[in-house]
């Protein structure tokens, strides 16, 4: 069951990045890029999803990427995530230049995500869902686990105690029990959110994670995404459509529009950038 | 010794601190289970030794931090361990605890917290704290936050704020310094020493803070311990609000007095669940809880195979005729004894472990009237629910029921060392070892309510029951009115006939020095947006549903069900409902319309909604009105509505009555 062979890094010597490490206003601490994407591009066929693109994200950092639809945001989500390879372009992963993986992988190297339109086991209960998260850290063989045979029942026991202060920090607790299938959207987002954080990934990957949801819900959404990033430091990566959230919970936003990189920095640079004005107000592309 | 009724004791003088009961439970029964709280998916406990440490190591930290004799200690919070402790601790270090309404809203928080002149806060979570926070600029008396949850506190200053668990940690290793100083401090309380401070959420004006002496709480606990027969083996389940005098009594007085277990939910949303895992032994609930609760019942009933729906109604029918004579102990024939245990196998046993009332010895409700019908279903299910009546400043109790002598339209009789007399104006006055100290700071109040002798008024309307010498309550004594031409009004009578219905949450009626009664109707969303889903009728808000010309329909049949029993009653019957309307919106406390206890305040929805009330008595079929409302989170909105005014049918022999 070893990966070490799968995992075939190619262990380059990062150059010496500005590695700056500050602390934020409100006290977190931001320090340097933990993922690099260098001169991304991804096609289809012959559609350009991505093209050329590069930027950073930081060590606890909440970074956002946004633009209009079709931008290429997700499939972006889905080149950090291993799921679509890049024609071009390399991926750089804490110093290292890393060499195509499956998403599997990915996730073992401690990248979670939640997915635009809901991806949880409907008929399982919510608990049972999130345990899944725990997956990659198992240790024990799927017999010992089918007959529940001391160490493995032990080792159970601890993961479920991860999953348990998850389903507190998302307060969750009334809904344990219950099957995903009979939850509210707003709930299955959030019981997504806990399934990822499950994993203790490095880097949180959030794709859209306030659709289709009303105020309230994205009030409370965002006190996580922001209580995450707070309690346990975890790097997130946010594709969201509502400007008002991205520009209050984002460090530093991305922002794309038909495959391009048009803006990068802090979201009061990104708001009064005229090529993102342009994006979002609908200029013509004839013309620009 | 503690356990004899008859001869009626004083209290040990070693007993008379909620600290000393503290002491006692550990010498007694320092293994028995003292708390439980629902986290991360267990049950976690604490025996009576291990919260005693956790307490102790409290109050060494408050020490540490400079509490002192006298001060006050807001706490604000849901019910959890921790926040008992606290209160406990804080009477330990001679300092008095004051529990304030988790759900207010900062501005309400202000006058409480600046009127009693909080040095230390001990608060639940950031959402508490934040409030905190806001308010302080405005109570600068506010010294200490200590904050119980962790989670998004990491960013705050905490120059002035502590986590209790570091307060604790800091208290053990100061013991040396301070341990003396603490024991001197718990040998100081007395009997007179003030136990704790609660605000009565009052219905009018505003909130006052009700000073309750060790003397009022411990004696009220022993003697209602006493008379329930409450053991160290009974379990509570504490969900109800802190700063309410009940949960004080319940959960701290006699627990600590019989040395039960107190229970605390998960979270407010689990308590359903929690109340099934716990069983509790001993439960409270104010009617509105058994209503959810029967009302939740009937849905599923509805939804259920045609069999189980038959089976289910067959032996309810049963339950109700037998149910509560077999619980006070009169004759039943073998026959329906035979049935009715049949029915316990088959519907009434399952119903009350889903409920998670198997266990229940001793049920009580009180607060507002419970429809009889509520009342007797849980009675006819063997569930021994009683009513009680009280309030802040009695400690609670001034009348209960007896077991064996329980019915729904009576209070029960004075609880033992309580004294009742009804004045010439029917108004109910008691005194009692449990009567309240004072209101703080407000001796004008004071005096107006507990006169020279200690007899306090009650506010409420009521007579004793020629033969049974129970207590009925009417009305709040103002609220009890006359009509135009001299009819009596009780309009609590008449709503609390509506509420009955599960289509119906709340209603509000009108009618005092008018020729006719109106009302407000608050539809029941659970039960009705159940309706609605099975008979296919399409809504997209409460607005919506509540407007809806079958929902009207619906309630209107309701009104006029109970305009034909009001109208049997002599006494009341010209207070049958001749126009009513169906609001917009719930009545709710963030809009000022409700107590946080959930009691109507009239007068405010009498202001709030004149133009409606205009309507019902002016002769107009509709009419449009905009309504401030305010979010949980306190901002404000407004929403706009076109009501249906409807006339409702009125029995015609109260007609001729009041003809006459």
């Amino acid at each position: 069951m070893s990966i070490s062979d799968a995992r075939a890094l190619q262990v380059q010597q990062m150059e010496s990045a500005d590695a700056d490490i500050f602390t934020t206003p409100d006290g977190r601490r931001i320090g340097g890029p933990i993922l690099e994407m260098r001169n991304i591009t991804l096609r289809f066929g012959g559609v350009v999803a991505i093209k050329d693109i590069s930027f950073d994200i930081r060590e606890g950092e909440i970074r956002a990427i946004i633009g209009p639809n079709g931008a290429g945001k997700s499939s972006m989500l889905n080149v950090i995530s291993g799921f679509y390879h890049p024609q071009e372009g390399e991926v750089w992963y804490r110093g290292m230049r890393r060499a195509r993986m499956r998403p599997y992988e990915v996730a073992r190297e401690g990248i979670a995500r939640t997915f635009q339109n809901i991806a949880l086991f409907e008929g399982m209960s919510v608990l049972d869902n999130i345990m899944t998260g725990r997956l990659n850290h198992m240790k024990a063989s799927i017999l010992a686990q089918a007959v529940w045979w001391g160490p493995a029942a032990r080792e159970e026991a601890e993961h479920r105690e991860k999953v348990e202060k998850v389903i507190d920090f998302l307060e969750i607790q009334h809904i344990r029990k219950t099957p995903v299938a009979r939850l509210p959207y707003g709930l299955k987002k959030r019981v997504e959110l806990a399934r990822a954080l499950a994993a203790e990934p490095k880097i949180l990957l959030l794709d859209e994670p306030m659709a289709g949801m009303n105020v309230e819900e994205k009030e409370d959404m965002s006190r996580f995404i922001l209580d995450v990033n707070d309690e346990f430091g975890t790097t997130t990566v946010l594709i969201e459509h509502d400007m008002g959230v991205v520009m209050d919970l984002s460090d530093r936003v991305v922002v794309m529009d038909y495959g391009k990189k048009i803006g990068d920095g802090p979201p009061e640079e990104v708001r009064n950038n005229q090529a993102v004005i342009d994006a979002y107000l609908g200029v013509s592309h004839d013309d620009a | 010794m503690r356990d004899d009724v008859k001869t009626r004791k004083p209290v040990d003088e070693g007993l008379r601190s909620v600290p000393a009961l503290l002491a006692h439970n550990v010498a007694v029964r320092p293994d028995r289970t003292a708390y439980r709280e629902k986290e991360f998916g267990i049950w976690q406990s604490w025996t009576w030794a291990e919260a005693a440490d956790e307490i102790r190591a409290i109050a060494l930290g408050f020490l540490a931090l400079g509490l002192e004799r006298g001060d006050y200690v807001a706490i604000i919070g849901r019910n959890r361990p921790a926040m008992y402790w606290s209160m406990v601790a804080a009477q330990c270090c001679g300092a008095i605890p004051v529990p304030l309404y988790q759900d207010a809203v900062a501005e309400e928080m202000v006058y409480v917290l600046d009127h009693c002149g909080a040095r230390f806060v001990v608060a639940g979570d950031q959402e508490q704290v934040d409030k905190v926070i806001e308010v302080q600029e405005r109570v600068p008396c506010i010294e200490q936050i200590i904050y119980l949850d962790k989670r998004g506190m990491r960013k705050y200053d905490h120059s002035r704020m502590n986590w209790l668990a570091d307060v604790q940690a800091e208290g053990k290793v100061a013991h040396q310094r301070f341990d003396k100083e603490l024991d001197t401090r718990i040998a100081e309380l007395t009997w007179d020493h003030t136990c704790v401070m609660l605000y009565t959420s009052g219905t009018t004006g505003k909130p006052k803070g009700v000073v309750l002496s060790n003397r009022n709480i411990i004696e009220t606990s022993r003697a209602s311990a006493e008379f329930d027969k409450l053991r160290s083996d009974d379990e509570v389940l504490a969900y109800l609000p802190m700063a309410w005098v009940g949960d004080f009594i319940f959960s701290i007085g006699q627990a600590y007095w019989a040395g039960f277990c107190v229970n605390c939910p998960e979270s407010p949303e689990t308590m359903i669940m929690d109340l099934r895992e716990i069983g509790p032994t001993y439960y409270f609930a104010p009617p509105r809880i058994f209503e959810t609760m029967l009302t939740s019942v009937m849905i599923r009933m509805e939804d259920a195979s045609p069999l189980k729906r038959r089976m289910f109604h067959n032996f309810m029918e049963h339950a109700r005729r037998v149910g509560p004579a077999l619980l006070d102990g009169k004759p039943v024939s073998a026959a329906d004894r035979a049935k009715y245990q049949l029915g316990d196998l088959l519907v009434y046993g399952p119903l009350k472990n889903t409920l998670g009332l198997s266990r229940v010895r001793v049920a009580y409700t009180a607060g507002e009237a419970i429809g009889p019908e509520i009342f007797d279903f849980y009675r006819s299910l063997g569930i021994n629910l009683k009513q009680l009546y009280g309030q802040t400043e009695a400690s609670v109790f001034i009348t209960q029921q007896p077991d064996g002598e329980v019915r729904s339209d009576t209070v029960g009789v004075p609880s033992p060392g309580v004294e009742v007399k009804i004045a010439d104006n029917g108004e109910v006055f008691y005194r009692s070892p449990g009567t309240f100290v004072e209101y703080y700071k407000n001796a004008e109040s004071t005096a107006s309510t507990k006169d020279a002798e200690g007899w306090v008024a009650t506010g409420d309307a009521g007579f004793f029951e020629d033969g049974t010498g129970h207590l009925r309550i009417i009305d709040r004594a103002k609220d009890v009115g006359k009509m135009a031409d001299g009819r009596l009004f009780a309009p609590k009578y008449v709503e609390n006939k509506l509420k009955f219905y599960p289509n119906i949450l709340e209603a509000v009626v009108f009618g005092a020095d008018r020729q006719m009664c109106v009302a407000f109707i608050n539809i029941d969303l659970t039960a009705l947006g159940n309706w609605a889903e099975r008979n296919n009728i399409a809504y997209s808000s409460y607005q919506e549903l509540a407007g809806h010309p079958k929902v009207l329909e619906t309630i209107q049949g309701h009104v006029e069900e109970v305009n034909a029993s009001v109208a049997e009653d002599k006494m009341l019957s010209g207070c049958q409902i001749h126009r009513f309307l169906v609001l917009h919106k719930e009545l709710d406390a963030d809009d000022g319309e409700m107590t946080r206890t959930r009691k109507v305040r009239r007068r405010i929805v009498e202001e709030k909604f004149a133009d409606l009330i205009a309507a019902l008595y002016g002769g107009s079929s509709r009419i449009s009105t905009e309504t401030e409302v305010t979010y949980e989170d306190g901002r404000k909105g407004s929403i706009k509505a076109t009501l249906e005014i409807r006339d409702a049918r009125v029995v015609t022999p109260a007609r001729a009555v009041a003809a006459q």
